[in-house]
């Protein structure tokens, strides 16, 4: 059992190289519960192979990730439990519908009552209705919702959201915004990645930027946007 | 049920819906075996070799190929949406994930395997008789062993550019022992000898069996961590 201050994630020493190329050099990461890191980087930086490390995706050549005091590894299954993964993709299986992609999720995880969870999840994403259609018959932003549903199933401790904003229009991209904000509880954390920090900006408690695979900056968000845009462009050029 | 089983059994339902569904890989494989079969039949010269020598060949050639065809979707629909990850990132042991896929695989290969034989037996005129218990063995042996190999090698090169040509490259050498033992066990079953004379045959593909399973359980692991 691990002690209460002690963190959901705990990422030491990260590294990383796909080739010649250094994806992460030695990166170190805390979260607590209600932590909520706005992860920000140049292209190449490495945010993507970091958010794959902490969901336990990509074995890291060098360091470890601890989850809720267990260490991420594909011999201890029940480690990646917390944790819940919101990516460029779906994860959603297109010849299955809506319904049987989120009862099948459950089934993994062990619910109790996979259908019931799978039926609560999509009412919440205003989605019930479609239940039996298939992902492909929806509308971009239906998708993503779809794709959101399937990420809480478990309800997960650690939410981990790669570009959760690309390709919404606004109003989809508000009534994400709005969700986030009701799942950032005292129990949680999130790592949102994003190439714009205005996106998220006010659901942020801490921000990171990744350069080269490094920290360029990882601290509380500061209170003003636009004298961060400063500190970022600074940062982003080493 | 065990958790692990019960984890198996919802990757192997999963991909036996969306297999009957589409009927992607077991139509194209089915369909690959009947022209095979047809090729051969109109190709061979009767009057050259007899029916019997030459149809143990033929039958495991087109079993062959087919499973090829229809493993080749395994992993490729994992592929769709990024869906793999969804498995991966899921608190489901790795040897449960190769156990669903490979009892799909087994399900997927057998169901070709059961379209091809009445195919086979109506192209080449030939009475099974007494051998089809025999055959039925055979095949049931070798098609557990092979699968093994082809659901790892499957997930290997599922990320390549040219999965569909990757596998049987992978695959076919791996194939060779357990063919070779299964040809020379049907050949004598052919022939009208009983199941006695073929149980050394049948003993080496029990024995590759258990060593591919295990070998191929333990090396899933690898193949799907990156």
């Amino acid at each position: 059992m691990p002690p209460a201050d002690a963190p959901l994630v705990a990422a030491r020493g990260l590294a990383r190289r796909y080739g010649p190329v250094h994806a992460l050099r030695g990166v170190d990461l805390d979260l607590h519960p209600g932590d909520v890191l706005l992860l920000l980087g140049p292209n190449g930086a490495g945010k993507s192979t970091l958010l794959r490390s902490l969901a336990g995706l990509l074995r890291p050549q060098a360091g470890s990730v601890m989850v809720a005091g267990r260490r991420l590894s594909g011999d201890d299954p029940d480690a990646r439990r917390p944790i819940g993964l919101l990516s460029h993709q779906s994860l959603l299986y297109d010849e299955l519908t809506l319904l049987e992609n989120l009862v099948l999720a459950g089934r993994l995880y062990d619910l109790p009552d996979p259908r019931a969870r799978a039926e609560t999840v999509l009412a919440r994403q205003a989605l019930l209705e479609r239940k039996d259609d298939r992902p492909r018959q929806l509308s971009r932003g239906m998708q993503q919702r779809a794709a959101i549903a399937r990420a809480l199933m478990h309800d997960p401790t650690l939410l981990l959201l790669d570009e959760p904003f690309t390709g919404l229009d606004a109003v989809a991209g508000d009534r994400l915004r709005a969700l986030l904000g009701e799942l950032r509880t005292a129990e949680r954390a999130m790592v949102i990645v994003t190439h714009h920090a205005s996106e998220a900006w006010d659901l942020a408690t801490r921000v990171g930027v990744l350069v080269g695979g490094r920290w360029g900056y990882l601290g509380p968000r500061p209170a003003d946007l636009a004298a961060f845009h400063l500190t970022y462009q600074e940062v982003a050029r080493g | 049920m065990g958790r692990a089983l019960r984890h198996a059994l919802a990757i192997a339902g999963k991909d036996l819906r969306m297999e009957l569904r589409t009927r992607t890989s077991l139509l194209s494989a089915a369909v690959f075996a009947a022209l095979v079969l047809m090729v051969f039949n109109f190709a061979r010269d009767p009057t050259a070799v007899a029916t019997v020598d030459l149809a143990p060949s033929i039958l495991w050639v087109t079993v062959t190929f087919a499973s090829v065809v229809a493993m080749n979707r395994a992993f490729t629909v994992e592929r769709e949406n990024g869906a793999f990850d969804g498995l991966l990132l899921a608190p489901v042991s790795r040897e449960s994930l190769y156990l669903g896929k490979y009892l799909a695989n087994l399900a997927f290969v057998l169901i070709v395997e059961a379209i091809t034989l009445p195919l086979f037996v109506l192209f080449f005129n030939l009475d099974l008789g007494g051998a089809l218990p025999g055959l039925l063995l055979t095949l049931l042996l070798a098609t557990i062993g092979f699968v093994a190999v082809g659901t790892v090698f499957s997930a290997m090169v599922a990320k390549t550019r040219f999965a569909e040509l990757m596998l049987p490259i992978l695959l076919l050498p791996f194939m060779v022992p357990p063919l070779i033992f299964a040809v020379k066990t049907t050949v004598p079953l052919f022939a009208g000898r009983p199941l006695s004379d073929v149980l050394p045959g049948l003993r080496f593909l029990a024995l590759y069996d258990v060593a591919f399973v295990t070998l191929s359980v333990l090396l899933f692991s690898a193949v799907v961590d990156e």
